[in-house]
C-alpha cells in the first residue's frame, strides 16, 4: 500500500566536490548501481549521479527473468539493488541532472544543473532510455487524452472501456496483462510478429477480452476532446479501417538517453552510444553501459552485465594510466 | 483497523522523518456521512505524526469549519494542507490519501515545509521569486503511478518558494467526478490556472515556462 521510495524521500547528502573522483557513474539503474559495486570493490574513488536510483525498474510491475529472483516487484528489486550499493558507502548524488561533461586535460568536468561542478578521471555513460513514440498522427493531440506510456499509471481510468495496446515485445504482452484486470477488451496492434516470451503468450491466451491484430500498423490516432479511435493498415491485404477504442497504451520499446553526449561519442543512427566489447566509447576515459548502449538486447540482466564489465574495464584503463605515467598530476 | 504502516515501512520513515528541522502542522478536513478515503486518510496522518514529534495534526470538518475550509480554498474531502512553524499555509495541499507512491511527495514536502528546501539554480530561484500573480497548480496522480509523486514535489516545491503560488495533489480515483470535468485519462496531468495542461512529469522549468506564459 506504500512505494516508498528512498529517491523521492532522502534529501540531497553533502557531496563532495573538490575530489577527483576515478570514476564518476552517471545515471542509477541496474547498469550505473552495478558499476558502482564492482568499482567501489575494486578500491576505485567512485560516485553516482541519477536523477532517480533503480531506472526503469520503477516502471516495471513484476520482474521474472532476473536468475534468483521468482516473481519481485521492479521497485523492489530496485530498492534491493540501491541497498547493496549502499553497504559499500558509495557516495550518491540523487535528483541531480547533468548540465553538461566536457573533456579536460585529465579526464572530465560534469557540470550540474543546480550550477556544482564535479571532476572525474573517468566516467561511465548509464542513462539508459525512455519509452518510444509511434510518431503517428494524433499521438500528441491526444497524450494523456486516450494516449498512455505508463499501463500502471493510466490502467485505472480505462475501467470498462475498450483500450489498444502498440507493441509486441515483453512490456506489450505485461501491460495487456495489467489492463486486462481493467478494461472490457484490449486489442493488441503490432506491426510485426510477437517478441514477448512464450510464459507471457501462455499467459495471453487465457484471457477472454483480447484481440490481437499482428502484422498490422498503426496509422493515426482519432478524437474529438478525447480520444476515440484509430486507423490501422493491415500489411498483408493493404487495406486500412478504423477501431474504435477509448486509449492506446504504446508499449514499443525506448529510445536512449543519449543527447547530453551527442557531441562527444559516436552514436548510432537510433541514437545509441557505441560501444566496443570492453565498454568504451569513442572517447579514451568515458565508457558506457546499460539501455542506452547498442548492445541489442535491453535487459535488466544484461545492463547489470555490462556496469560489471564497464567498471572492470575502467580499472585496467586507470592501472594503466597510472603506470604509463606515475608522476602525473591530477587536475 | 489494523495499522496502515507495517513495521518495516513505520520504522524507515521514522529514520527519514529525524531529519525535520522545524516543527510541522497538517490540518485536514473530513466530512461525516458518505467521505470515501476520510478514515483511512485520517488514519495515516495520525500514525505519521506518531512518528515524529516535529508533525503536528489538527482535524476540522468541511462543513461545520467551512470558514476555515473557504480559508484554504478546499472544497474537497479529504483534504489536507500543510502549515509551516509559524502556522503559515505556504499553498501545500493534498486532496486525496498520498498512499501508494503518493507517500513519497508527502514525505517530501513535510521534510521541506520543515526547512529542508533542496538547492537551486540561481537562475530558476530567480524566475520563480519573480512570479507574481496568482497561480493555481494542479496535479493529478494515480496512486500506482512511479513519476507522479515528481510531479506533485515540484508544484509543491513552487507553492513554498513563492507565495503567489499553490500546488495541490488531487488523487483522481477518489475524486472521479474532477477528474472526469478535467478528462484526466493519464497521469500525472498538470493543470495551471485551470487553463494551461502539462502532460507528464516534467522538469521544474516546464513549470516556469507554462507560468510565464500565462
Amino acid at each position: 500500500m506504500f512505494e516508498l521510495n528512498l529517491n523521492t524521500v532522502d534529501r540531497p547528502t553533502a557531496f563532495d566536490t573538490d575530489t577527483l573522483w576515478d570514476l564518476l557513474v552517471v545515471g542509477g539503474g541496474p547498469a550505473g548501481l552495478n558499476a558502482a559495486l564492482y568499482a567501489r570493490r575494486k578500491g576505485l574513488q567512485v560516485a553516482v549521479i541519477a536523477k532517480d536510483f533503480g531506472g526503469q525498474l520503477h516502471n516495471t510491475t513484476d520482474v521474472d527473468n532476473v536468475i534468483g529472483h521468482t516473481l519481485v516487484s521492479g521497485k523492489a528489486l530496485a530498492d534491493k539493488f540501491l541497498e547493496h550499493v549502499r553497504t559499500l558507502e558509495v557516495p550518491m548524488l540523487h535528483d541531480a541532472m547533468v548540465h553538461a561533461l566536457t573533456r579536460q586535460r585529465d579526464g572530465f568536468m560534469i557540470e550540474l544543473a543546480d550550477g556544482r561542478t564535479l571532476h572525474s578521471k573517468t566516467v561511465l555513460i548509464a542513462t539508459g532510455s525512455r519509452p518510444r513514440k509511434l510518431n503517428i498522427e494524433g499521438e500528441v493531440t491526444y497524450a494523456n487524452k486516450g494516449v498512455s506510456y505508463c499501463t500502471t499509471c493510466d490502467a485505472p481510468f480505462f475501467k470498462g472501456k475498450h483500450v489498444l495496446v502498440a507493441g509486441g515485445g515483453n512490456s506489450a504482452a505485461e501491460a495487456v496483462i495489467d489492463l486486462s484486470h481493467y478494461a472490457r477488451h484490449i486489442t493488441v496492434v503490432h506491426r510485426s510478429q510477437w517478441r514477448a516470451d512464450q510464459v507471457l503468450l501462455d499467459k495471453l491466451a487465457t484471457l477472454r477480452n483480447l484481440t490481437v491484430h499482428l502484422e498490422t500498423a498503426l496509422l493515426a490516432v482519432h478524437g474529438k476532446d478525447v480520444m476515440t479511435g484509430a486507423t490501422v493498415l493491415d500489411k498483408a491485404t493493404h487495406t486500412t479501417r478504423q477501431l474504435t477504442a477509448d486509449g492506446l497504451f504504446i508499449e514499443i520499446g525506448t529510445l536512449p538517453i543519449s543527447e547530453w553526449v551527442k557531441d562527444l561519442v559516436h552514436r548510432n543512427e537510433r541514437g545509441e552510444v557505441v560501444v566496443d566489447e570492453n565498454q568504451a566509447t569513442s572517447i579514451p576515459g568515458l565508457y558506457a553501459a546499460g539501455d542506452v548502449t547498442n548492445q541489442p538486447f535491453k535487459q535488466i540482466i544484461i545492463a547489470t552485465a555490462e556496469g560489471a564489465k564497464a567498471a572492470l574495464a575502467i580499472t585496467q584503463y586507470l592501472n594503466h594510466k597510472t603506470k604509463e605515467n606515475p608522476h602525473a598530476q591530477t587536475i | 483497523m489494523p495499522k496502515l504502516f507495517n513495521d518495516d515501512i513505520a520504522k524507515q520513515i521514522e529514520t527519514i522523518l529525524e531529519q525535520l528541522d522545524k516543527p510541522v502542522t497538517l490540518m485536514l478536513f473530513t466530512k461525516s456521512g458518505s467521505c470515501p478515503t476520510c478514515a483511512e486518510t485520517r488514519q495515516m496522518l495520525e500514525e505519521i505524526s506518531a512518528l515524529s514529534q516535529k508533525i503536528n495534526i489538527v482535524l476540522k470538518d468541511l462543513e461545520q469549519d467551512s470558514d476555515l475550509a473557504k480559508q484554504y480554498a478546499i472544497t474537497l474531502s479529504p483534504s489536507f494542507v500543510m502549515l509551516d512553524a509559524e502556522g503559515t499555509y505556504r499553498g501545500v495541499k493534498f486532496n486525496g490519501i498520498p498512499a501508494g507512491h503518493e507517500i513519497n511527495s508527502f514525505i517530501s514536502a513535510l521534510l521541506e515545509m520543515s526547512g529542508l528546501m533542496p538547492k537551486f539554480h540561481p537562475s530558476v530561484l530567480k524566475r520563480i521569486q519573480k512570479i507574481d500573480k496568482p497561480v493555481n497548480i494542479k496535479v493529478f496522480v494515480t496512486l500506482s503511478c512511479p513519476h507522479c509523486p515528481g510531479a506533485v514535489q515540484s508544484a509543491h516545491r513552487l507553492a513554498m518558494l513563492n507565495e503567489h503560488i499553490d500546488g495541490e495533489m488531487i488523487e483522481a480515483q477518489t475524486f472521479n467526478a474532477l477528474s472526469n470535468q478535467y478528462k484526466v485519462s493519464g497521469v500525472p496531468k498538470i493543470v495551471i490556472n485551470d487553463a494551461h495542461e502539462l502532460v507528464g512529469n516534467q522538469p521544474i522549468e516546464a513549470f516556469l515556462d507554462a507560468i510565464e506564459s500565462l
